[in-house]
């Protein structure tokens, strides 16, 4: 068990091991989606909510039903039925009793269950053995680092449209290499926390 | 709907529709095991044995499987392989196991697996599917291995672990780390679409000629 103080964790999860820059994870809808910044902003809100209560559901699970039947090896399936399940109920109760936020989030949804981070964050999680409330503090962090690089993305974009890029580069290309940069912008974070 | 044929399915995972070049899925994998090449070699083989038997299954349930479930079903089928792959990897390959760390389980949400069942397996016979599944992965493999290759031989100065730079070589450390690996990727995705481009207009030239 590592002793991180949580609100560190929380810091690092933004800037330091940010999940797109230095993970990797959830860079198909990142690539996908960040055309313009309202809808980036959406899917971000909606990811860090997800990725909050499905850490902390994760972590229960995992803690307590799948350690002590010696089950371990099942976590896969467990995780991703677990964030189904979950993507599913929040959209129901969301759809019924608020439906400004179901305007707001409704599309984003079902989008999330494939999303690579949501995944990947419980995993890491397990892997490198959070308590309850390093859990949530990770999860939340995650999501908001999330947000935060794919709405700089749709704003970097956004410039792209008036300057000439190569015809092979256009598309993912020149996305991959703006999100190369800003990797290159964020590993100046590096000295100040390390969490791996 | 037209009858596939065997070399269309080679032709088209390999190049003409490339999972991570030309279509941009799964890349998340692509980005985070390629520092060394025999980690990539390892996940694209995982890979590989996940999409062929993940299709193969699907396909065989095809008609079995309700429409509005059918992606919960890929899903659970997915992971099931997943589970295998990465109980093999433990046992035999701990190294690699732990370097992979937990983008051996997120095998489950490459975008690939799930598109690939989605678009060709739930339409099609069992044993395409299977060939399907593993020209797409070995598309995958491919590329994996090309951003591997650079990034190891740059950052490392070795090929598959074994030092080929000589003496006076100085590790370009930037390709190891998280942005090299969204340059390398990027210069492959820029050198497979100028050559794309350069082939199509040939063709289309090609033709006009043959008239």
């Amino acid at each position: 068990m590592n002793g991180l103080n949580p609100f560190v964790l929380f810091a690092a999860s933004i800037f330091t091991s940010n999940m797109i820059l230095a993970n990797f994870l959830g860079m198909c809808s990142f690539i996908a989606v960040s055309k313009d910044i309202k809808t980036s902003l959406g899917l971000g809100q909606a990811v860090t909510f997800v990725l909050t209560f499905t850490t902390v559901i994760n972590y229960l699970l995992y803690r307590y039903v799948l350690i002590p039947m010696n089950l371990e090896y099942l976590r896969y399936i467990v995780f991703i039925i677990s964030i189904a399940a979950f993507v599913q109920l929040v959209e129901m109760i969301v759809e019924r009793q608020l439906p400004v936020l179901h305007h707001a989030l409704g599309i984003f949804l079902p989008l999330i269950t494939v999303n690579c981070a949501i995944l990947g964050v419980s995993l890491f999680m397990v892997i490198r053995k959070y308590s309850l409330v390093q859990s949530v503090a990770f999860g939340f962090g995650s999501g908001v680092g999330w947000t935060m690089a794919i709405v700089a993305l749709a704003g970097l974009k956004k410039r792209l449209n008036e300057s000439r890029v190569p015809k092979g580069l256009r598309g993912a290309g020149i996305t991959l290499i703006i999100t190369g940069l800003m990797a290159l912008g964020f590993m100046g974070f590096s000295g100040m926390v390390q969490i791996s | 709907m037209a009858k596939i044929k065997t070399k269309d399915v080679w032709i088209m995972g390999i190049w003409k529709e490339n999972p991570v070049v030309i279509q941009v899925l799964g890349i998340c994998s692509a980005l985070a095991v390629t520092n060394r090449m025999d980690n990539a070699l390892i996940m694209g083989a995982g890979l590989i044995f996940v999409t062929a038997f993940s299709e193969f299954t699907v396909s065989i349930l095809r008609m079995h499987t309700p429409k509005h479930i059918r992606m919960m079903v890929q899903v659970l089928i997915i992971s099931a392989f997943v589970i295998i792959v990465d109980i093999y990897l433990k046992a035999y390959l701990p190294n690699a196991s732990k370097a992979l760390g937990p983008y051996v389980g997120l095998i489950i949400t490459n975008c690939i697996i799930m598109g690939r069942c989605e678009v060709f397996a739930q339409k099609n016979r069992p044993a395409i599917s299977f060939l399907d599944g593993i020209f797409n992965g070995i598309g995958y493999t491919l590329v994996l291995m090309v951003v591997a290759f650079a990034r190891e031989l740059l950052g490392f100065g070795t090929f598959f672990g074994i030092p080929v730079m000589g003496q006076g070589w100085m590790n370009w450390v930037i390709m190891i780390m998280p942005p090299g690996a969204f340059f390398m990727l990027a210069l492959v995705v820029w050198g497979v679409n100028t050559v794309r481009e350069k082939q199509e207009t040939s063709e289309s030239a090609g033709e006009v000629k043959a008239r």
